[in-house]
C-alpha cells in the first residue's frame, strides 16, 4: 500500500508538461484597455475602417456592462488594465511559407506534437496554428483552394474575403452578446476563418492550434466557419500555455454557421490550458463564447469538447435552431482536479419545426474541483415536433470535490418533447480493486473506469483526437485517486 | 506454493480470521468450506490485498516472498488470481479492451512484449469455447446487464485467459444453476495444470462434485477447525457444521 501512496504522490507532482515558454522577441501593446490600444490592434492588422468602427462600437459598448457573477464558480476581480491586449511574436512581414516562420516558435509546435511541416503532417489534417495572438502558420492551404474551401487565419480572410467576414461576423454571437464576447470584439487579435462552398465536403480534418506564450496577455481570437448548403466540415482545436503563477485570461468568440440546407459543420475541441498548481495558483480563465446556427433546412452542427485545462472554464457552446429539421448536437467531457473549476454547458434554441437537439454531458471532478453543468433547452411557439434528449452525468473522485447540475427548460409548443436524465456516480473502491486484482495499477485503473465513462463522448471525436484526449485525461487525473 | 500461517485480519476492528493455517502445493486444489460468515470470503479478499482488510497477525508466504507487503496488483502480476463473488460493472469498457489491459499488464511484469491484436484475438476465441460463449461477449462492456451466471463465467474466462498461478475461486458457484455450474466447473477442471494450484471457496459442496478437490478444510468462527479429502464435503453436506463446532469447542479450541 505505502508504494502506490507514493507513485500517486509522485505522479500529482509531475508537471504540466506543455508548461514551457518560447523565448522569442514579441511586439506588444502597451498594457492596459482604451481606444488607443483598439486603433492600435487594428491598425496592426491593417484592417478597414467598417471592423475599426465595429471594434470600437464593441468598446464603447463594453464599458456599460458588467462582469456576470451568476456562474458557480469564484476568482478574484480581474483588473482589465493590467492585461496586454495584443501579443505578436516579432517578424519582418508576414510568412509567406513555413521556411519564414520563426524556427523558435516551429519548434514549440513540434515541442507539442503539431509539427507544422506538411511532409511530416498525419494526411487529413490541416492545421492553423495561433501563437499568443496571431496566426503563424497555415498547412495546406493551396489543396483547400483548389476545392474552394478559404482556409486561413482571420486576420487574412480579413484583407482577403472582405465580404464574408463582414457579412458573417457577428451574425450569431453580436458584439453587445455579453461582457466577454464584447471584449473579444474590440480587442480580438487573430484565429481561424473557414468557408466551405455549396456541395463540397471538407476531405481533412481542419484544425487550429492555440497556444498563449508571452507573460501577462490574454488571448482573445475569434474563429468564424460558414458551410454553405449540402457541404460538410468536420473542425478542430487544441490550446496549451505555458505554466505562469499569475493567471490569464482567454476570451474567444467562436460563430458557425450553417447556411444552406444540409450543410454540417462539426466542430470539436481539445481545451488543455494551464490549470494552475495543484494548490490552485495561476491557470488560465478560460472564458469563452461559443454559438452555432443552423439556418438551411436539414442543416446540423454538432460541437464535442473535452475540456481538461484552465483555471476556470465559463462555457456554454451553443446551437440556434432556425432551419426545418436542424438538427443540434452536444457532446462534453469536462474534467476538474485540484482546484479548477468548471461552469459549462449548452444552450439548445429550437425556432424552426422538426428541430431536435442531443446533449450529452460527462462532468468529472477530483481533488477540490467544482463541476457544474449548466443547459438550456428552448423550445419556441414556432418550433412544431421539437425533440430534445439531454443526459448528464457526472462521476466524483474523492470527496473533496462537487458536481452540480443546473438545467434549464423552457417550452412554449405543446408539441415538443423533452427528456432529461442525470446521474452522479462515485468512483467505486470496488471497480478500482476489480481492475487492480486483474494487474492494472490504480493510475490505470482510474484511467480504464473514467474512459468508459466518457466512451459516448470520445466516440464522437476524430480517431486521432480521441486518443490524446484519453491521454489527457489519464494525466489530468493523475493522484487523484489514494 | 502458499503457506498462511496463523492469519489473524480484521475489518472495521472485528476480527474475522483468528489464525488461519494453510499450506497449499502445486497441482493441488484445495477446498475451503463454512457456514455464513465464518471468514472464507475475509480469507480470499486478504489474499488477493483487498485493503479493507487489516491483518493484525501472522504471515502469508506464496512462492516464498511476503505476499502481505505486495500492492493488490503486483499479486495479480505474480499469478494470483481472485474470481470474485459479485464481479464489478465498468460501464463503457468492452470485455476484449479490458482483458487485454489485463494481459499486457502481467506480460509486461514478465518482461514480454505487448501481445498484438491477431495473436489476443486468437488466444480470447479458444479461451471462450471452454466457457460456452459467444463471440459478441468480447465487445459488450464488462459485466454490464450480464445475468448472474454471464458474470460468473465471465470470471472463469478471465482465469483462463490469463493463466494464473494461484487462482482463488470465492463462491463461484453460488447464484448459479447446474448447468451454468457444470460449465464453470469444467472450465476450471481443463485449466488444471501440475505447476498451478486453485482454491474454492464454497458454502455448497455440490461444486465440489465437478470440481475434485485434493482437500477439503472447514472454516469456523474464523479458523480451520478440520481438514480432510473429498469425503469430509460429503459429509457437510449431509450433517451441517454444527457438528463441527460442538467437536471444536469439546478439544478447547475457542472462538
Amino acid at each position: 500500500m505505502s508504494t502506490s501512496t507514493n507513485t500517486i504522490e509522485e505522479l500529482s507532482m509531475r508537471e504540466y508538461k506543455w508548461g514551457f515558454v518560447t523565448d522569442i522577441e514579441a511586439e506588444t501593446a502597451p498594457r492596459g484597455l482604451n481606444e488607443d490600444v483598439i486603433r492600435f490592434i487594428s491598425a496592426k492588422k491593417n484592417e478597414p475602417e467598417w471592423l475599426l468602427e465595429w471594434r470600437l462600437k464593441a468598446y464603447r459598448h463594453w464599458l456599460t456592462m458588467e462582469e456576470p457573477r451568476w456562474p458557480n464558480v469564484k476568482y478574484d476581480a480581474i483588473d482589465y488594465q493590467d492585461i496586454i491586449y495584443y501579443s505578436a511574436p516579432k517578424q519582418k512581414k508576414r510568412p509567406q511559407s513555413l521556411d519564414e516562420v520563426d524556427p523558435e516558435i516551429l519548434r514549440t509546435y513540434e515541442k507539442l506534437g503539431i509539427p507544422l511541416a506538411e511532409q511530416q503532417m498525419l494526411a487529413g489534417v490541416a492545421v492553423d496554428a495561433v501563437f499568443d495572438s496571431v496566426s503563424v502558420a497555415t498547412t495546406f492551404k493551396e489543396r483547400l483552394r483548389e476545392l474552394g474551401i478559404i482556409f486561413c487565419s482571420f486576420s487574412e480572410a480579413v484583407q482577403e474575403h472582405p465580404e464574408l467576414v463582414r457579412k458573417y461576423l457577428g451574425s450569431v454571437v453580436p458584439y453587445t452578446d455579453n461582457f466577454f464576447a464584447t471584449l473579444n470584439s474590440a480587442v480580438f487579435s487573430d484565429g481561424s476563418f473557414c468557408y466551405i462552398p455549396k456541395g463540397v465536403r471538407c476531405p481533412m480534418e481542419l484544425s487550429t492550434y492555440f497556444r498563449i506564450n508571452a507573460a501577462d496577455t490574454g488571448q482573445f481570437e475569434r474563429t468564424l466557419i460558414v458551410a454553405e448548403e449540402g457541404s460538410y466540415v468536420s473542425y478542430l482545436e487544441g490550446c496549451t500555455a505555458p505554466m505562469r503563477d499569475t493567471n490569464q485570461l482567454h476570451a474567444a468568440v467562436v460563430e458557425l454557421i450553417a447556411v444552406g440546407d444540409n450543410a454540417q459543420i462539426k466542430y470539436s475541441t481539445v481545451q488543455n490550458w494551464y490549470p494552475g498548481d495543484k494548490d490552485g495558483k495561476g491557470g488560465i480563465y478560460n472564458f469563452v463564447t461559443k454559438r452555432g446556427k443552423c439556418i438551411g433546412k436539414n442543416s446540423k452542427i454538432s460541437w464535442t469538447q473535452v475540456e481538461t485545462g484552465s483555471a476556470i472554464t465559463w462555457k456554454y457552446p451553443s446551437i440556434i435552431l432556425q432551419g426545418e429539421g436542424s438538427v443540434g448536437e452536444f457532446y462534453s467531457v469536462a474534467v476538474v482536479n485540484n482546484y479548477q473549476q468548471a461552469d459549462t454547458g449548452t444552450k439548445m434554441i429550437h425556432m424552426g419545426k422538426n428541430t431536435s437537439s442531443t446533449i450529452v454531458s460527462k462532468g468529472i471532478s477530483a481533488g477540490f474541483g467544482q463541476n457544474s453543468y449548466r443547459g438550456l433547452v428552448k423550445v419556441q411557439k414556432s418550433a412544431d415536433n421539437a425533440r430534445n434528449f439531454s443526459q448528464c452525468d457526472s462521476l466524483l473522485l474523492g470527496d473533496k470535490c462537487g458536481a452540480h447540475t443546473f438545467p434549464y427548460i423552457e417550452v412554449k409548443n405543446r408539441t415538443a418533447r423533452v427528456e432529461h436524465e442525470a446521474s452522479t456516480s462515485k468512483i467505486g473502491e470496488d471497480q478500482i480493486f476489480y481492475c487492480k486484482q486483474r494487474g492494472l495499477s490504480t493510475e490505470d485503473a482510474v484511467n480504464l473506469i473514467v474512459n468508459g465513462f466518457c466512451k459516448e463522448v470520445f466516440r464522437e471525436l476524430p480517431m486521432e483526437f480521441a486518443v490524446e484526449a484519453q491521454k489527457l485525461l489519464g494525466i489530468s487525473l493523475e493522484g487523484s485517486v489514494g | 506454493m502458499l503457506e498462511i500461517r496463523n492469519l489473524h485480519a480484521e475489518v472495521n476492528g472485528n476480527e474475522i480470521l483468528r489464525g488461519v493455517t494453510l499450506t497449499v502445493k502445486a497441482g493441488e486444489v484445495h477446498a475451503i468450506m463454512g457456514p455464513n460468515g465464518s471468514g472464507k470470503s475475509t480469507l480470499a479478499q486478504v489474499l488477493a490485498g483487498r485493503e479493507a482488510y487489516e491483518v493484525t497477525e501472522g504471515e502469508v508466504l506464496y512462492k516464498g516472498k511476503n505476499l502481505l507487503e505486495m500492492d493488490p496488483e503486483e499479486r495479480a502480476r505474480e499469478g494470483v488470481f481472485l474470481a470474485f463473488q459479485y464481479p464489478v460493472e465498468i460501464p463503457g469498457i468492452t470485455n476484449a479492451y479490458f482483458l487485454k489491459s489485463a494481459l499486457n499488464a502481467l506480460r509486461k511484469h514478465k518482461g514480454l512484449e505487448e501481445i498484438d491484436a491477431i495473436e489476443f484475438l486468437t488466444l480470447v476465441k479458444e479461451k471462450l469455447k471452454l466457457v460456452d460463449m459467444e463471440q459478441s461477449f468480447l465487445n459488450r462492456s464488462v459485466n454490464e446487464g450480464f445475468s448472474g451466471g454471464e458474470k460468473k463465467r465471465n470470471e472463469i474466462f478471465q482465469l483462463a485467459v490469463l493463466d494464473p498461478t494461484l487462482a482463488i475461486l470465492d463462491e463461484t458457484d453460488s447464484g448459479l444453476d447446474i448447468d451454468a455450474l457444470r460449465i464453470v466447473a469444467d472450465g476450471v477442471n481443463k485449466l488444471r495444470k501440475p505447476e498451478n494450484a486453485t482454491i474454492v471457496v464454497t458454502h455448497y459442496q455440490r461444486l465440489l462434485n465437478y470440481l475434485f478437490p485434493d482437500f477439503v478444510h472447514v472454516l469456523v468462527d474464523g479458523r480451520i477447525v478440520k481438514s480432510g479429502g473429498k469425503e469430509l464435503a460429503l459429509q457437510l453436506e449431509e450433517k451441517g457444521y454444527d457438528w463441527l463446532r460442538e467437536e471444536a469447542e469439546a478439544v478447547g479450541v475457542h472462538a
